[in-house]
């Protein structure tokens, strides 16, 4: 047995693994060129074609975040800029496949000099690049390697990642690599432990390794004493996942025993595939944005497939889905108004909508049909007057009143307002909204006069400035007189900085990002009310 | 049919640039466009061709960089007001809990 070493690198992927070291081979497979010009256009033509066809059934199988990666290799397989250049080479005598790793290596040598982001980039084209070598030289698609292998390279492939079994588990040690490239993203979500930059010792020798990818650390032909080490550092890790995991689906209460609800923000339904309904206590969140990015305004069946869907997915869950919040920093062309010279005090939110009542009415009937399918509630955004909610209030009663006549199954969810605007914050009881939702990160901005995309400002659009707290406080003490729900779905919702403060304010509803869920049940947990 | 130009610019707020995914989506909407389109990172050029996603990531254009489109053809105006589009809603990458409520 070879002595062991220890070998530092940079964390990418954070995790402990063990396992057998597999170094795949680069393919460097010869080719016999034809000398023929017509037949080497010919020959990688059909093998950028080929290259096109694996990506593509990879894709099918990656997952949404490996099947975006690859769909950026594709579509550099595809322009022809590329392709240009290479036949440029094999017109003037040079063999296909040099021809193709110099136009690729082309534009490796231009991403070196770029950032760190740019020069990850190196790995899809070397992967594409090899990908397109492997066809021309008839030796694509070698035997993957063996589950719950440590890869070890000098960089890897995002194909090479995706068309790996990481289900046994097993770890990447990279020479070089970044930990901004595709393949770290991947592994990050993935849950497999990696290091890069290791440098090129970790090439030449070692048939087993340890890898601490929150370390960035690897010790290849770890001794008994490492092992050791490993299995009780890794029987720890275990515990703490299962505590998280045990806890993440208990409800949140303080340690004076008082329940929080926490629910989850959503902006786009694509996020649900990963979100077991347990964890949380409903949806506090739904932002309708993500139906008007595919360009174009969605049509009302569409739009009932996407809502129920999330009420499906809550499984009897309450889930709030806000009215489009267009306008503002998230202008949808062909609906919002243009040149306003400050479009945050402009026509945004429920102000737009009633400007344009057509595709509000249509909002409207959408949220009314899928709120048949379970606890659907309406939340309209940037109300300022109760006028605002009287018409928002009428116009949906219309709109079932409508749907009954039709024959058209339809439930009239509870209408509720965002309270972002200080002027609804300051004098919320004249709504006579059914529920309330503090919109910390508007009302911040607004009560403190301090844009939250100007950088010189930032410092200024604190939320926990007392005047924030304190309107929190009240729009909470509103709402309780009223014997209405009061929730809060900003940012500051799921920072453990301001999360008992909240609760002192008197807020027993919080909705945060999903993955931010576990952080905030166990910080309520930490809180004492004096209950 | 009528061919006429069309120009615009937009500041790339995008955090790390113009960057793959970006870059794909930005050169797909191009393509869907008959117009030739073109974009550079400065006013005085270069200008390369906004459909070509090689050429559009060459460019590497950081966060903070304002982009110009110029288009010349019969939905020219149309292909640059969907592209400044485009890179205003951050190529349409939603943020979970964005600054945006």
């Amino acid at each position: 047995m070879p002595p062991p070493s220890d070998l530092a690198g940079r964390p990418a992927a954070p995790g402990l693994a063990i396992g057998p070291v597999v170094r795949p081979a680069a393919p460097v497979a010869a080719r016999r060129s034809s000398d023929d010009p017509m037949q080497e256009t010919d020959d990688l033509l059909t093998a950028i074609e080929m290259a096109i066809a694996d990506l593509t059934a990879l894709a099918v199988i990656a997952g949404d975040e490996g099947a975006a990666i690859l769909e950026f290799q594709v579509a550099m397989l595809e322009d022809e800029a590329l392709r240009e250049f290479a036949i440029t080479s094999i017109t003037a005598g040079s063999a296909a496949d040099a021809a193709w790793r110099q136009a690729v290596d082309v534009q490796i040598a231009g991403y070196e000099e770029g950032e760190e982001y740019f020069q990850a980039r190196i790995a899809d084209l070397v992967d594409l690049r090899d990908r397109v070598l492997g066809h021309l030289a008839g030796t694509a698609g070698d035997a993957p390697p063996l589950p719950g292998a440590v890869l070890v390279a000098e960089d890897l492939t995002p194909s090479r990642f995706l068309a790996t079994d990481w289900s046994a588990g097993g770890a990447i040690a990279l020479a070089a690599g970044s930990p901004t490239s595709h393949v770290a993203m991947l592994a990050r979500s993935r849950g497999v432990p990696m290091v890069v930059g290791l440098g090129p010792a970790i090439l030449d020798r070692g048939t087993e390794a340890i890898v601490d990818g929150s370390a960035g650390t690897v010790c290849l032909d770890p001794p008994a004493a490492a092992k050791d080490e490993f299995r009780r550092r890794q029987a720890a890790a275990e515990a703490m996942d299962r505590v998280v995991e045990a806890t993440i689906r208990e409800p949140a209460v303080t340690r004076d025993g008082v329940p929080v609800a926490v629910l989850i923000n959503l902006a786009d339904p694509a996020e649900l595939d990963r979100i077991d309904p347990a964890i949380c206590d409903g949806v506090g969140l739904v932002r309708t944005e993500f139906l008007f990015h595919g360009g174009g305004l969605p049509d009302e069946e569409r739009q009932v497939a996407a809502y129920t869907r999330i009420v499906a997915w809550a499984h009897g869950r309450p889930v709030t889905i806000r009215t489009l919040d267009a306008g503002g920093d998230k202008p949808i062309p062909g609906l919002t108004v243009e040149g306003e010279s400050n479009p945050f005090l402009g026509t945004r939110g429920i102000r737009l909508s009633l400007a344009r009542p057509g595709p509000f009415r249509i909002q409207l009937r959408a949220l009314a049909r899928a709120a048949v399918h379970g606890p659907l509630k309406i939340m309209v955004p940037m109300v300022t007057v109760p006028a605002e909610m009287d018409a928002a209030r009428q116009m949906l009663d219309e709109a079932v009143a409508e749907l009954a006549a039709a024959g058209i199954p339809a439930r009239r969810p509870p209408l509720g307002m965002m309270v972002e605007v200080p002027a609804a914050a300051l004098a919320v009881d004249r709504f006579g909204a059914d529920f309330l939702s503090i919109g910390s990160n508007d009302l911040t901005q607004y009560v403190t006069a301090a844009a939250r995309d100007t950088g010189a400002v930032a410092d200024l659009a604190d939320p926990g400035n007392p005047a924030v707290l304190r309107l929190i406080a009240e729009v909470a003490a509103a709402g309780a007189r009223q014997g209405i729900e009061v929730s809060l779905c900003g940012d500051m919702a799921g920072d453990p900085a301001f999360v008992p403060a909240l609760l002192q304010a008197g807020l027993r509803s919080l909705s945060v990002a999903p993955a931010a869920i576990a952080r905030t049940k166990a910080t309520v947990a930490a809180v004492d009310l004096g209950a | 049919m009528t061919d006429t130009s069309a120009s615009g610019s937009v500041l790339l707020t995008h955090e790390v640039g113009l960057h793959a995914r970006p870059s794909v989506k930005l050169t797909k909407l191009a393509k869907a466009h008959a117009a030739r389109i073109e974009l550079a990172a400065s006013e005085a050029g270069p200008w390369i061709d906004a459909k070509s996603i090689v050429k559009v990531m060459a460019t590497k254009a950081p966060k903070g960089t304002v982009l110009h489109f110029r288009a010349a053809g019969p939905d020219a105006a149309a292909a640059v007001e969907a592209l400044i589009g485009l890179v205003e809603r951050d190529f349409d990458e939603a943020v979970p809990n964005a600054a945006s409520v």
